[in-house]
């Protein structure tokens, strides 16, 4: 497996004046299932759109599979993109929708039957063959966009915000099937999201983006884990996270005493890292609310608020009433600036 | 409201909207020799002459001609200009939408009159061919209008699906952009031919000895000849525009575009 089959290289990327993304670099393996994950305006789309060749970057150079595509106009890339709005054909029916590309190459009108058969049935939409999009729920024309690019055995299938306009249940569905076919084809795939409970359950790797720039890259479990900067941190879900001074942490309403020297300038702790009802200090609940398995408070202290999570089995503590807490050293997580 | 006062307001409306339309077809059905309403008795006779009128047949065709080809003329310049207003982002396209706008705001007695001053005099243009560039000048703003709505009612990311698919910049615009803006450009092919042919004000200016279009032959006809005959023609005409926009609706639910 090489490390790189889609390279980015000091790719930068502008709209007019402005550069979305000022100096990428990029490494995407053969065969894997990558996330771009970032907040909305970080890049993430704008450097798909330049890996489709929708964008040509104002400087660097983008290589696929070995080859120099950066001139490389985006019809003769051989690049699959499922849009976010499906960008469906609403003048053909799904099995024109799925023959389009594989017409465009003048394949026999036999192969180009057989392929789209074949790709409509990868997809579960066997017996759809005659329907208008419009005819279509928003994931059977989810799964027709997939199917289209599919067909066309792209060396890189990009997708954007694929699940965002899907409901919970056809999300969770189309999660597993854009897995099972990632693992069925083998193909290379890039999708963007802003959703880091997607990029984690879906991705083999996660690239998280910031102004343009990467900000962290790794499994979705290091990411979690060890998030490296305080943003990555507050995207994978510390709630809090706070600046550190020597054994002190400092917010604009205070300062909490620790028991240890701060190891870098910011600290974070999950809501469940937090220790309730055992500690040095004191905060009031200023919100509770049952988790199932457990219990979150959100409590103010003399740092600001603090989200903590306490196990069901203790008593539930009631609004206004104080409570102690911790911020134990074992479960901080150091942030870089 | 009352029920009273609906059917009062109705009745009003399509007395006032359908009421010159009947009195037009009566009028040509009379069976007297003067253009008149109430009829003087009944007859086909006038809408038989329609036919054989030798000037209405050279203006009828004239009329059609420039209706025809001069909204084709009008949308073929009209539809890569509503694209272009529509997929490009270009200094002063507002500017751009209005000017192409200006032939149905200014009147036409003074597009005709300007015309003919400044075009088809100084040029020696035949009158033809005069009333062809007028009536796709006219037509233009119909048809940047009518597909600029349909444009807008496409999604942008449509044609880039079709170039990642391996179409070039103008496959994707025949293959994906046209079909889906059909409607609209039938629709403004309706509205254009429709516009031609009942154009009175420029044609005026420009129409010559022998050229001219069935409007204002119909206007030059009553001066000399009062015969039911012309009333019997505009019932005709109506019903033709009727005919016409009734099948378009029909075919393409013509009234979604305009």
């Amino acid at each position: 497996m090489s490390d790189a089959f889609v390279s980015l290289e000091d790719v930068t990327l502008s709209y007019g004046q402005t550069a979305a993304v000022p100096n990428l670099n990029l490494n995407i393996r053969e065969g894997e299932l990558i996330a771009l994950l970032g907040p909305s305006g970080c890049g993430k789309t704008t450097s798909m759109r330049a890996i489709a060749g929708l964008l040509a970057p104002s400087s660097g150079r983008i290589i696929i599979d070995g080859a120099d595509v950066t001139r490389t106009p985006a019809n003769k890339r051989g690049i699959g993109l499922v849009f976010q709005s499906y960008a469906l054909f609403p003048h053909l029916s799904a099995f024109e929708n799925v023959a389009f590309g594989l017409r465009l190459k003048r394949l026999r009108e036999t192969e180009i039957r057989a392929k789209t058969e074949a790709g409509m049935a990868t997809v579960g939409l066997t017996g759809f063959e005659a329907r208008k999009p419009g005819e279509m729920s928003g994931g059977q024309q989810q799964r027709l966009a997939l199917a289209r690019s599919l067909v066309m055995e792209p060396k890189v299938l990009l997708l954007d915000e694929p699940l965002s306009n899907l409901d919970a249940r056809l999300r969770l569905e189309m999660r597993n099937e854009l897995q099972r076919v990632q693992k069925d084809t083998g193909i290379t795939m890039v999708f963007v999201t802003h959703d880091q409970s997607e990029a984690l359950a879906l991705a083999d790797r996660i690239v998280l983006m910031r102004d343009g720039r990467v900000e962290q890259l790794g499994k979705p479990a290091e990411l979690y884990a060890e998030p490296a900067t305080a943003f990555a941190a507050d995207f994978m879900g510390f709630e809090n996270i706070f600046r550190a001074e020597g054994a002190a942490l400092v917010s604009e309403q205070g300062r909490l005493a620790l028991d240890f020297d701060a190891p870098a300038p910011f600290l974070a702790w999950r809501p469940s890292g937090v220790t309730v009802g055992d500690g040095r200090h004191s905060g009031r609940v200023v919100a509770s609310s049952f988790a199932g398995a457990h219990r979150e408070y959100v409590l103010e202290s003399d740092l600001g608020q603090i989200k903590a999570e306490a196990p069901i089995e203790t008593p539930e503590v009631p609004i206004g009433n104080s409570i102690v807490f911790d911020l134990p050293q074992s479960t901080a997580r150091p942030l870089a600036a | 409201m009352s029920r009273l006062a609906i059917w009062t307001i109705l009745g009003i409306t399509l007395t006032f909207l359908i009421g010159p339309f009947l009195i037009v077809i009566l009028a040509g059905a009379s069976a007297g020799e003067a253009l008149a309403f109430p009829p003087q008795g009944l007859s086909l006779k006038w809408y038989a002459k329609v036919f054989t009128v030798e000037s209405f047949r050279a203006s009828f065709a004239l009329s059609m001609f420039l209706a025809i080809f001069g909204t084709l003329a009008a949308l073929l310049l009209g539809i890569p200009a509503a694209y272009a207003l529509h997929r490009y982002d270009l200094p002063g396209a507002e500017t751009i939408r209005t000017i192409v706008a200006a032939p149905v705001i200014v009147p036409g007695i003074i597009v005709g009159l300007a015309l003919l001053r400044y075009f088809v005099v100084p040029f020696d243009i035949t009158i033809t061919m005069a009333l062809f560039v007028t009536h796709t000048a006219l037509v233009m703003p119909y048809a940047v209008r009518v597909v600029s709505s349909s444009l807008n009612n496409l999604r942008a990311d449509m044609e880039e699906a079709a170039v990642i698919l391996g179409c070039t910049r103008l496959q994707a615009f025949t293959k994906v952009v046209l079909p889906n803006i059909r409607g609209g450009i039938l629709a403004a092919f309706i509205l254009g031919f429709v516009a031609s042919f009942n154009e009175v004000p420029a044609s005026l200016f420009l129409s010559g000895p022998g050229v001219r279009t069935l409007p204002i032959d119909m206007l030059s006809y009553m001066e000399i000849t009062f015969d039911p005959s012309v009333a019997a023609l505009s019932a005709l005409l109506a019903f033709m525009s009727v005919a016409i926009v009734f099948i378009a609706e029909r075919l393409l639910g013509f009234s979604r575009y305009v």
